[in-house]
């Protein structure tokens, strides 16, 4: 069994939920709350990555990071290596190949809310950020588990974003899924059953632990 | 009791409905009256700043609240204003301690605790301070969110027919309590019964327009048979 491939896919897959959540969050709030015409048209970029063939994101990343880029050059001036073939590159890609799999369940969420709870938070004086952290938030604890579930899995099994601009170092970019890919082509089939297997668990923990979390607090509220 | 400048004029078109209201408010109750449709909640939700008027301008204890001529529209949560629905939407993860204080955070923790029991108190409610709102019952959620409104001491405070749903008791209980408080009231209803006894003015409201202002009894008493057949 690859643990290294382990490791670095779920610490590849904790940093970008975390990057995600973080992100996610104020986009979603943005979106469920924006009056504005940009409105849709921000929802659909945030979509688009659901659509896109990861090799096609992938390519297009690895061009934008790459040397014959000012995105390219700035980043590897500041982080003082190339952001492709590097855990940071492969952070990036997960951000926006997952980005959807975060906002569109917050958002839901936060439209979800009575407009009533927040037309009361707006007269007893609350702004918009303490909306978000007082109200929105704990009235959205299961969108909020959710989209952290879902781009963990996700990051956890994605492929092609990972192996166009990560390729396959060990220890920096092969990621289990990655490592799958290596084992059939060796027709090590047995050792890429066992890895796929245990692909298969992380995904199936994540999920079981997100509905037993769900289970816990509907008998609470009930 | 904080003075009202009796400056109230709206105009504000929503689809087909136009609703067209200049008034003043002298007394300390005003009742805002007239069938369903008649333009009440929107009235409040405007006096709010929930809602923007298409024109207007509303002035509450000399501050400008709203002007559209000189582009002057303050937050709802800068207005000093109160506002209770008929489903008082109390926050169903605080407990009913935690919904009074939601709006005084600016006090510090023992004069915002202080304030909290005061206001539970008022509405005979102190001993549901660390129920949680979606336990409480409807008569309990009410004096809950009357509490939570007036705990930031508002120069005026909105009710949109709070009383609707409760049982004679709950509903008789609360409103001495209210009419108890040194507190601006704008009161919407279209519950004769409910508001015949009140010492207060009245402003008949009908398709969005006034049609008659004055002491509650004496606009409202030739209108009563006429209006008890409308409301029924």
């Amino acid at each position: 069994m690859d643990l290294q491939a382990l490791w670095l896919s779920l610490r590849l897959a904790a940093t970008t939920t975390l990057v995600l959540l973080a992100i996610g969050i104020p986009l979603a709030y943005w979106l469920a709350s924006a009056r504005t015409r940009l409105r849709p048209i921000v929802e659909a970029i945030t979509t688009l990555p659901i659509l896109l063939p990861p090799t096609v994101l992938g390519f297009y990343l690895l061009v934008l990071l790459g040397p014959h880029t000012a995105v390219g050059r700035l980043t590897a001036r500041v982080l003082g290596h190339p952001l492709a073939f590097s855990f940071s590159g492969l952070v990036v890609g997960s951000v926006l190949y997952s980005l959807p799999f975060a906002v569109q369940p917050l958002a839901a969420g936060f439209r979800s809310v009575d407009t009533a709870l927040l037309e009361q938070a707006r007269l007893l004086g609350a702004g918009r950020l303490r909306t978000l952290i007082s109200v929105l938030l704990p009235l959205s604890t299961h969108s909020v588990i959710a989209a952290a579930a879902l781009c963990f899995t996700h990051t956890v099994g994605e492929f092609g974003v990972v192996l166009m601009i990560g390729g396959d170092i060990p220890g920096a970019t092969r990621t289990l899924s990655i490592a799958i890919y290596d084992q059939v082509q060796e027709f090590s089939y047995a050792a890429a059953n066992r890895t796929s297997l245990l692909l298969i668990g992380v995904a199936a923990l994540a999920l079981v632990l997100l509905y037993a979390r769900r289970s816990s607090s509907g008998a609470a509220n009930a | 009791m904080p003075e009202l400048q009796p400056d109230i004029t709206i105009h504000h078109r929503q689809g087909r409905f136009t609703l067209d209201t200049e008034f003043s408010v002298t007394h300390a109750w005003t009742v805002i009256f007239g069938p369903s449709g008649a333009g009440k909640t929107t009235l409040l939700r405007i006096l709010a700043g929930l809602v923007d008027p298409t024109s207007g301008r509303i002035q509450l204890g000399g501050h400008t609240l709203l002007d559209r001529v000189q582009h002057i529209s303050l937050p709802a949560g800068r207005r000093s204003i109160g506002f209770v629905t008929q489903q008082p939407a109390l926050f169903p993860h605080l407990t009913a301690r935690g919904n009074v204080a939601f709006g005084i955070r600016h006090l510090d923790p023992a004069s915002r605790e202080a304030r909290v029991t005061e206001m539970l108190r008022l509405f005979g409610a102190e001993s549901l301070a660390d129920q949680s709102a979606p336990h409480l019952s409807g008569g309990e959620r009410k004096r809950v969110a009357l509490a939570r409104a007036l705990a930031p001491a508002p120069n005026l405070l909105l009710l949109d027919e709070p009383l609707a749903g409760l049982d004679d008791a709950s509903a008789h209980d609360i409103l001495s309590r209210l009419l108890s408080l040194q507190v601006r009231v704008l009161y919407v209803s279209h519950d004769l019964a409910e508001i015949w006894r009140l010492p207060a003015e009245v402003v008949l409201l009908d398709s969005g327009r006034i049609t008659a202002i004055g002491p509650l009894q004496q606009v409202l008493a030739p209108h009563r048979e006429h209006l008890l057949r409308q409301l029924k």
